[in-house]
């Protein structure tokens, strides 16, 4: 059946319809917002419905329904008290999940952010910024599904007397070192994932930090050589101040997507050889096992576990207001 | 104010835009050559209706399957949608949570149609269904797909899991002959790694199901030391995971799987199988750097391109032997359909599916087993896959489902691969055998 | 002295990138140079071999484009629908985000950072758990709403509905994270002159949010055009609507032993968001680093 572009037409003018109802819709709003006198909490509300209600409908209720099932039972229709929660602080598996994603949240950001900034400083006065930046931008452009076979080509193992096929076992060959089986050997294998996850999101930590950096005063830098203060001095003393709210929200970012990655375990592990986490084995329970409301129990823990640090990037917002 | 008109000018254009563009319905009709639908003629005709089938067989499979009932559609007007997804059971659990089930579904375990059996969703297989089923299928065939007493559909597609793959000519250069006993194979094993050859490969790692070849294994042994009544009673879990027979079986298995001397042939250490996917595990015996391996009969289409498949090419697979020669467990697995709808096109295409013509017609156009006793195994399209039809006609033979399959999902699906894997790791048997027990759901 | 010890510091930032730039790129660098392996060579030698012994070949292209024995062009229908439900998915949130964080950063009543505090923390709630009830919405209705179970292209609308809502908490918290630090000065004199919401809202919000915008979208496209859990869930997988990525997962065949096909299939997914990243690098940076400037 060769491609025939006459059958893709309904496709194309659905899109053209889908387009101008949302834009009608809008100007339709905009001009509800023109006409007359607005009241304020009017306007509010007018720019707010369509958000609000889309989160209603497509967030915020499926969460509480995910509250109500992490009370019941396999099949999600007898209640269950709190065995779920029960069970989730009790068996290995859901342990093993529960240590390695706190190793995850703490690790991911921290090495995003590190390196993120480290590029950052070092990239940010060149000419060739944008391109610099763009080369570590790029494992953002590729799925997961990809980044799953590139890094296959880094910790593929093969016995020593054949030959490698992954980058890492070469390179140990290469210094005289036994071929290892990187993903398989806890407790390093968990490191091993965590780089993939740096791998992806180390490009938009140095992209938020180097325009950080550049906002930052040049007359401050400037003022601070002619008193004779060395690069490292101005570092830590005028740019690592100026650009900590920006690091925050970077850390806070990234810990929040580290929260809920389960990608990378899924399509390099699969949550074998102790590199479960906590968003992995919700889904796992949830949806290949059957136990709905383990499943959703795992899912209200990952929920407690990400409020604190809303709740702090909110004060921290307000004390900067 | 011109700023205003120009907005509701737009409003107006946009919404008379959105409106006024019908969608024009492409026609889906293909053009098809003439078929004799004289054989079609008992499943009706259900001109403009639509089946929607979902399964986790895709790419090559799809396109044969989709082949294969191309003319039941034509010649019935049943448009079939079929789906092929990897993700198939976690999906269908999170579709059928929705409410959009598909109306025909392919369940590789029968623990996974179970669930959905007993949470009510499925429907009863047809009369018609079940006649075929009877007619088609032994009784042991048919239990997988039947729940207190009510059959929820029949089986697809059938493999035979007890095979060990080896090259012919390395089994000659050696002198060596295909066991017929477990002593005798224990024989060969040993004759093979005095020789310097580690005798056995394997490779267990498959993304998240890494560890199913290990339960193979050990399922595999303990059907041939106990016999099945015991293999029944450990799959329901009537007698505990960790009875010391399956202890007794899994230490059998531990002798050659964790045993350096042993395996992993062309792999490095025992401990290496879990980095090697299962896929590319057999490859070894080609080289000559491994003896056996033990994999289903849809390994053959993992073989590199070019290799050939028989008795006197370059691999070929016997039977795991067992204490006895005459009596011939035989482990398998299979693919059962099932309905989320009544719908008279619905009931007609598990009708078709369930038919002898539908797996002949199938296995005509490629690698295919079944297990129905209506199929011609002239009509396999490799030896291995002429051998596991025969087996399955055999009366002789006495076919075990898959274990892992039957148990409920966390532990079959679960703890059980998980923790073959930490077993191959160097977790001991007991430790292993026991927290597997102790995951088994309680309800 | 300090001369010196500039450029020393300044000779050890250049390496650092360097070193960091390589580790990032090589990678994929394999990737690409395994895409054009042949399968063999694939699956026995690493592919840095190449160097010594380059052997070529686009079959694993070939495969991906016509592959597995479907008819050549299946791959640019699903192609087709990757456009047709990307291009609304990255619009509608972005203009729907816009209108909120708006309102959130430039309207005054009450409950307001409550508001904020609520969006924000719905980031959390996960995907998978959220496709459950929304399937049901779209399959059953809810309350008032009809149930929206629509054939042909019309089933484009449930991706629309899933991607906007989906992006919406992260959408709102970065723009209203952008809009909060536009100079006060700068809305409060246009509020004078008496120009309403509306005006202000197109005439001088929008033009100052347009790097945030084009950053957002850039991010909202990639996003989207990788999906793959959205997809598998919504598309019914047949080629009337399943996009490129549902295709793709595929081609590694049932048992997973094709999956030299995905080094090819990498590349294909992904030259469109390398597309769109490279020709819109320089806003996308803009407007991050735009974004930034104020904590």
């Amino acid at each position: 059946m060769p491609f025939d572009v006459v059958a893709q037409q309904p496709k194309l003018l659905y899109l053209l319809q889908g387009v101008a109802a949302f834009a009608a819709v809008v100007s339709l709003l905009l001009l509800a917002l023109h006409r007359g006198r607005v009241r304020r909490r009017a306007a509010a509300l007018l720019l707010l419905a369509p958000a609000l209600l889309l989160l209603t409908v497509g967030l915020l209720l499926p969460g509480l329904r995910t509250l109500g099932l992490s009370f019941t039972g396999t099949g999600g229709d007898t209640w269950a008290g709190f065995d779920n929660y029960v069970w989730m602080v009790t068996d290995p598996g859901a342990l093993v999940a529960l240590r390695n994603t706190l190793a995850w949240v703490v690790l991911v950001p921290l090495l995003a952010a590190s390196v993120g900034l480290l590029y950052a400083a070092a990239v940010v006065r060149s000419r060739l910024r944008v391109f610099a930046l763009s080369l570590v931008l790029m494992p953002m452009a590729i799925s997961f599904v990809g980044a799953g076979v590139v890094w296959k080509f880094v910790y593929a193992y093969r016995p020593a007397e054949a030959a490698q096929i992954g980058l890492l076992n070469q390179l140990a060959v290469a210094f005289g070192g036994e071929p290892r089986q990187w993903l398989v050997d806890s407790p390093w294998n968990i490191l091993f994932l965590i780089v993939v996850m740096v791998w992806t999101q180390a490009g938009f930590a140095a992209v938020l930090l180097a325009g950080a950096i550049s906002a930052v005063p040049g007359e401050l830098t400037e003022a601070a050589l002619l008193d004779g203060a060395s690069r490292r001095q101005i570092f830590w003393r005028i740019t690592m101040p100026s650009i900590r709210p920006t690091l925050l929200v970077v850390v806070l970012v990234q810990a929040i997507g580290t929260f809920k990655a389960f990608d990378i375990v899924k399509t390099m592990t699969g949550g074998q050889f102790g590199t479960g986490v906590i968003a992995h084995e919700m889904y796992d329970q949830a949806f290949r096992y059957g136990e709905t409301g383990r499943g959703a129990a795992l899912a209200v823990l990952l929920f407690v576990l990400v409020t604190p640090l809303v709740a702090h990037q909110l004060r921290a917002r307000r004390r900067a207001a | 104010m011109r700023f205003g008109a120009r907005l509701a000018l737009a409003v107006i254009a946009l919404a008379a835009l959105a409106t006024a563009c019908g969608v024009p319905q492409g026609s889906g009709a293909q053009p098809h050559t003439a078929v004799d639908c004289g054989s079609y003629a008992r499943y009706g005709k259900h001109p403009g209706t639509k089946v929607t089938v979902y399964a986790e067989n895709r790419d090559r499979e799809a396109d044969l399957f989709e082949e294969t009932w191309a003319d039941f559609a034509h010649c019935t007007g049943i448009d079939v949608q079929y789906e092929g997804d990897g993700e198939f059971e976690a999906q269908i659990q999170l579709r059928v949570d929705g409410g959009s089930a598909p109306d025909v579904a392919f369940f590789p375990q029968p623990g996974l149609l179970e669930r959905f059996a007993r949470a009510g969703k499925l429907k009863p297989a047809s009369a018609g269904v079940v006649a075929l089923a009877k007619q088609g299928w032994s009784a042991d065939w048919n239990s997988y797909a039947t729940i207190d007493g009510t059959l929820y559909g029949t089986p697809l597609v059938a493999n035979v899991k007890s095979f060990v793959w080896y090259s012919p000519r390395f089994f000659r250069d050696r002198g060596l002959s295909v066991p017929r006993t477990w002593s005798e194979l224990m024989a060969v094993t040993e004759k093979v790694a005095a020789s310097g050859v580690k005798p056995w490969c394997a490779g267990i790692e498959s993304a998240e199901a890494t560890g199913w070849p290990v339960t193979d294994w050990i399922e595999d042994v303990l059907l041939r030391q106990q016999g099945t009544d015991v293999y029944d009673r450990w799959t329901a879990h009537e007698i505990p995971f960790n009875d010391p027979r399956v202890i007794k079986a899994m230490d059998t298995v531990g002798s050659i799987l964790k045993n350096d001397r042993y395996a992993n042939g062309g792999f490095g250490p025992a401990r290496s199988m879990a980095s090697i996917s299962f896929q590319e595990a057999g490859t070894p015996v080609l080289s000559g750097d491994c003896a056996m391996h033990r994999q289903a009969s849809f390994y053959a289409d993992m073989w590199p391109q070019g290799t050939e498949i028989g008795p006197d090419k370059d691999v070929y697979a016997f039977l795991l032997p067992g204490a006895d020669p005459a009596r011939r467990p035989v482990l398998g697995g299979g693919v059962f359909t099932a309905v989320f709808a009544d719908r008279p096109e619905v009931r007609a295409y598990q009708e078709y599916l369930a038919s002898a013509d539908f797996a002949n017609a199938r296995m005509k156009k490629g690698p295919f087993v079944s297990a129905n006793k209506g199929v011609d195994p002239a009509n396999a399209a490799t030896p291995v896959d002429r051998l596991s039809i025969q087996l399955l006609q055999d009366s002789r033979t006495q076919f075990r489902f898959d274990g892992s399959d039957l148990m409920p999902a966390s532990v079959g699906a679960g703890t059980f691969w998980k923790g073959s894997v930490d077993w191959i790791g160097g977790a001991g048997t007991r430790q292993v055998a026991d927290s597997v027990e102790r995951s088994w759901p309680s309800r | 002295m300090n001369g010196v010890r500039e450029q020393l510091a300044s000779r050890t930032f250049a390496s650092i990138a360097m070193v960091i730039g390589v580790l990032w790129t090589t990678p994929t660098l394999g990737l690409l140079i395994s895409s054009f392996r042949p399968e063999q060579e694939i699956k026995t030698t690493g592919w840095w071999t190449v160097f010594g012994t380059p052997h070529l070949t686009l079959d694993n292209y070939g495969e991906v484009l016509s592959g597995g024995g479907n008819g050549a062009g299946r791959l640019a229908e699903h192609f087709v629908n990757s456009v047709v439900i990307t291009l609304p998915s990255v619009l509608f949130p972005l203009v729907l985000a816009f209108f909120a964080a708006y309102a959130l950063a430039w309207i005054e009543f009450r409950g307001r950072d409550a508001l904020v505090v609520g969006i924000f923390a719905l980031q959390v709630v996960p995907l998978q758990m959220a496709l459950v009830p929304l399937l049901k919405l779209f399959s059953q209705g809810w309350l008032f709403l009809p149930a929206w179970n629509p054939t042909g292209p019309a089933r484009f609308g449930q991706f629309w509905f899933a991607h906007t809502v989906f992006a919406l908490p992260f959408a709102v918290f970065l723009l209203h994270h952008f809009l909060a630090g536009l100079p006060r000065a700068l809305i409060e004199a246009a509020r004078v002159d008496g120009a309403s919401h509306g005006t202000l809202l197109l005439r001088i919000v929008l033009p100052l949010a347009r790097p945030a915008l084009s950053s957002l979208a850039v991010i909202q496209f990639i996003w989207v055009w990788n999906d793959l859990v959205v997809a598998l869930t919504l598309s019914g997988g047949t080629a009337e609507t399943a996009p490129m990525t549902v295709r793709l997962a595929s081609l590694a065949g049932t048992y997973g032993n094709e999956w030299q096909r995905l080094t090819a299939g990498a590349f294909v997914a992904a030259f469109v968001p390398l597309l769109v990243f490279f020709s819109l690098r320089r806003y996308f940076a803009r407007g991050l680093l735009a974004g930034s400037v104020k904590g």
